[in-house]
């Protein structure tokens, strides 16, 4: 990753009719980065995608890729290759047809052709499928060849639409390994969408916390888990207890709350339940202020029983003004 | 013991032995006559007192295929079929695509209107359309056939492509366009390919229902355009049953050997799907 910019979005706007959609939307995104929009169904990240890659028009503003101005280019004139959550390889043609279908397109020989698509196959763990069609693979091998066809086209950038999000838990986080070994190896731009918080997290460079059609926050996955910049965020990324008071709310994600070891602002309570998790331990305690969750590593635990009156002090805090 | 309906009935239970005999009848009331005209067309010698044909062979056939006139109907329904199932395919694919992929004030209604030509008898329909044919000088020429031929199959020909354009997700041609193909070749290579098994269902019953037509034919056509079906009329009334059954054999085959090929096709979901209005 350089400090070169890639891609850039500024002051972009895009409304729907009824009302929806992105405004005032800048960001940039730098050469080899890979940057996640993440947000719930419906807060715009996949228009952002799409206007990026050319299927939808911004109602305002400007999309610049290596400072180029690409607004007014139709899809197939973007440097950009898009990955779509299904419905990606085209049923009629083979994994090999569907890989050669660009690069066709691009006018490359025939002899270069096959070896980029063999090079590519292997590099995606998909050597020797190219005889199949996308109906004979499952949802994961579906999804590398269809990361391996926007790959093969040399896009300045990458855009992947919820690509895993139809594919089981085990499979998708694998993919998600593989995808940013690829990512690092080749060195490519890519914007990634989600609405999986652990994904986002694991995968990203940055991430770009996204409600409503704003943004909410943009920061590496630790700043944005270390340093939420607002409540919205902190109930967005893992888990947090709000503690509300008079004119501020204090929140506190579970590994930071200690029980019976003095630490500033004591809370009591009972403990409500105990249970173990494998390598730590849940603990709620009935407090004034509400249901109060700990995370507290294994051995630490075993000492706690529900019914028990315990005090609970923070580590780590993060205050919000009303 | 394998005879006696008493004992199949206690084999199969009430219900089941019900069933049995309701499609037994059904089998003879759809495949009988078949059956029966089967055996004509290959009855050399059948007479009076027996039940069955005595000789069978390809003598009917031979004289049919020795009629000049009834061969030249034959070659002259199939080339007006092909004709009519490209000209078709030429004109209504472009109405399904818009159909399928444009939403603008009054689509259903154009939809609907297709339905309107099989809405009224049609002998009432050919009687208006002979007014206008006299007209515009198309009684009794190759293209007011045609243009009859094409006027039963426009239904099925925009309904099930349309149906068929309509169930490609629209990703799949975004990828093409992504890739780098414009908005005509995705179309050649990936819409149509994608649509192409409801299209060629709509094609094959557009091809058999010219090679049936006969209304309008007769209506338009005579005398000079005598296809198959309008020399049934005279081959009932003028030859022997058993010439009558060689044709209607040679009618059928095609219509067979065509839905024989296109059965993986053919089903309630490719004519249902033809059939959703929105």
């Amino acid at each position: 990753m350089t400090n070169e910019v890639k891609l850039e979005i500024r002051d972009m706007t895009k409304k729907y009719k009824n009302g929806d959609g992105v405004e005032n939307i800048n960001l940039m995104v730098n050469k080899g980065e890979l940057i996640t929009l993440l947000g719930p169904s419906g807060c715009g990240k996949t228009t952002i995608l799409r206007t990026i890659g050319g299927f939808l028009d911004c109602t305002k503003g400007s999309i610049l890729i290596d400072g180029r101005n690409v607004e007014n280019l139709p899809p197939e004139k973007r440097p950009t290759a898009m990955v779509f959550q299904s419905y990606n390889l085209w049923p009629h043609m083979t994994v090999y047809e569907n890989m050669a279908f660009g690069l066709k397109l691009r006018k490359i020989p025939k002899a270069d052709r096959h070896k980029q698509i063999m090079e590519m196959l292997e590099l995606v763990k998909m050597a020797g499928m190219e005889k199949k069609y996308p109906g004979q693979m499952s949802g994961g091998q579906q999804q590398r060849i269809a990361i391996a066809r926007s790959l093969l086209l040399k896009p300045d950038v990458l855009l992947l639409d919820e690509p895993f999000s139809a594919l089981d838990a085990k499979i998708r986080s694998q993919m998600r390994e593989e995808l940013r070994k690829i990512q690092i190896d080749l060195n490519i731009t890519v914007v990634f969408v989600t609405h999986d918080q652990e994904e986002a997290m694991a995968l990203s460079d940055r991430i770009v916390v996204m409600n409503k059609g704003c943004f909410e926050q943009i920061g590496t996955p630790a700043e944005i888990y270390d340093k939420p910049a607002n409540r919205y965020v902190a109930s967005f990324i893992g888990d947090m207890n709000f503690i509300e008071r008079s004119d501020r709310t204090i929140a506190v994600r579970p590994e930071c709350i200690a029980i019976n070891s003095s630490g500033k602002e004591e809370l009591a309570g009972v403990v409500r339940a105990v249970m173990i998790l494998g390598h730590y331990t849940e603990i709620t305690v009935d407090t004034e202020c509400g249901i109060i969750r700990s995370f507290i590593a294994g051995q630490d635990a075993v000492s706690f029983h529900p019914g028990q009156q315990v005090t609970l002090s923070y580590t780590k805090a993060h205050e919000f003004f009303n | 013991m394998f005879l006696n309906p008493i004992r199949w009935y206690h084999t199969l239970g009430r219900k089941k032995f019900f069933e049995f005999l309701i499609l037994i009848v059904f089998i003879l009331f759809f495949y009988g006559p078949l059956l029966h005209m089967f055996m004509l067309a290959f009855a050399s010698k059948y007479e009076v007192p027996y039940v069955l044909p005595t000789k069978f062979g390809f003598e009917w056939w031979k004289y049919v295929l020795s009629q000049r006139s009834l061969v030249s109907s034959i070659s002259l329904s199939f080339t007006i079929a092909a004709i009519v199932t490209v000209l078709s395919l030429v004109i209504c694919l472009p109405a399904a695509f818009v159909l399928a992929r444009y939403d603008f004030p009054g689509r259903k209604m154009v939809m609907l209107s297709f339905l309107i030509g099989n809405a009224f008898p049609h002998l009432g329909l050919y009687t208006s359309i002979g007014i206008i044919y006299y007209k515009l000088n198309l009684m009794g020429t190759f293209l007011g056939v045609l243009l009859i031929h094409m006027l039963g199959s426009i239904m099925l020909m925009v309904w099930l492509p349309a149906g068929a354009f309509r169930s490609i997700p629209r990703q799949q041609e975004e990828a093409a366009r992504d890739v780098g193909a414009g908005p005509i070749r995705t179309f050649f290579h990936v819409t149509l390919p994608m649509a192409w098994p409801g299209i060629a269902v709509a094609a094959m019953f557009t091809f058999i229902a010219s090679l049936g037509e006969n209304q309008g034919t007769l209506l338009v056509g005579l005398p000079k355009y005598r296809t198959m079906p309008v020399e049934m009329y005279g081959v009932i009334l003028d030859y022997p049953a058993t010439a009558g059954a060689v044709f209607a054999l040679i009618l059928i085959i095609p219509n067979i050997i065509l839905l024989l090929l296109m059965r993986k096709y053919v089903g309630p979901e490719t004519l249902s799907k033809g059939y959703k209005m929105n």
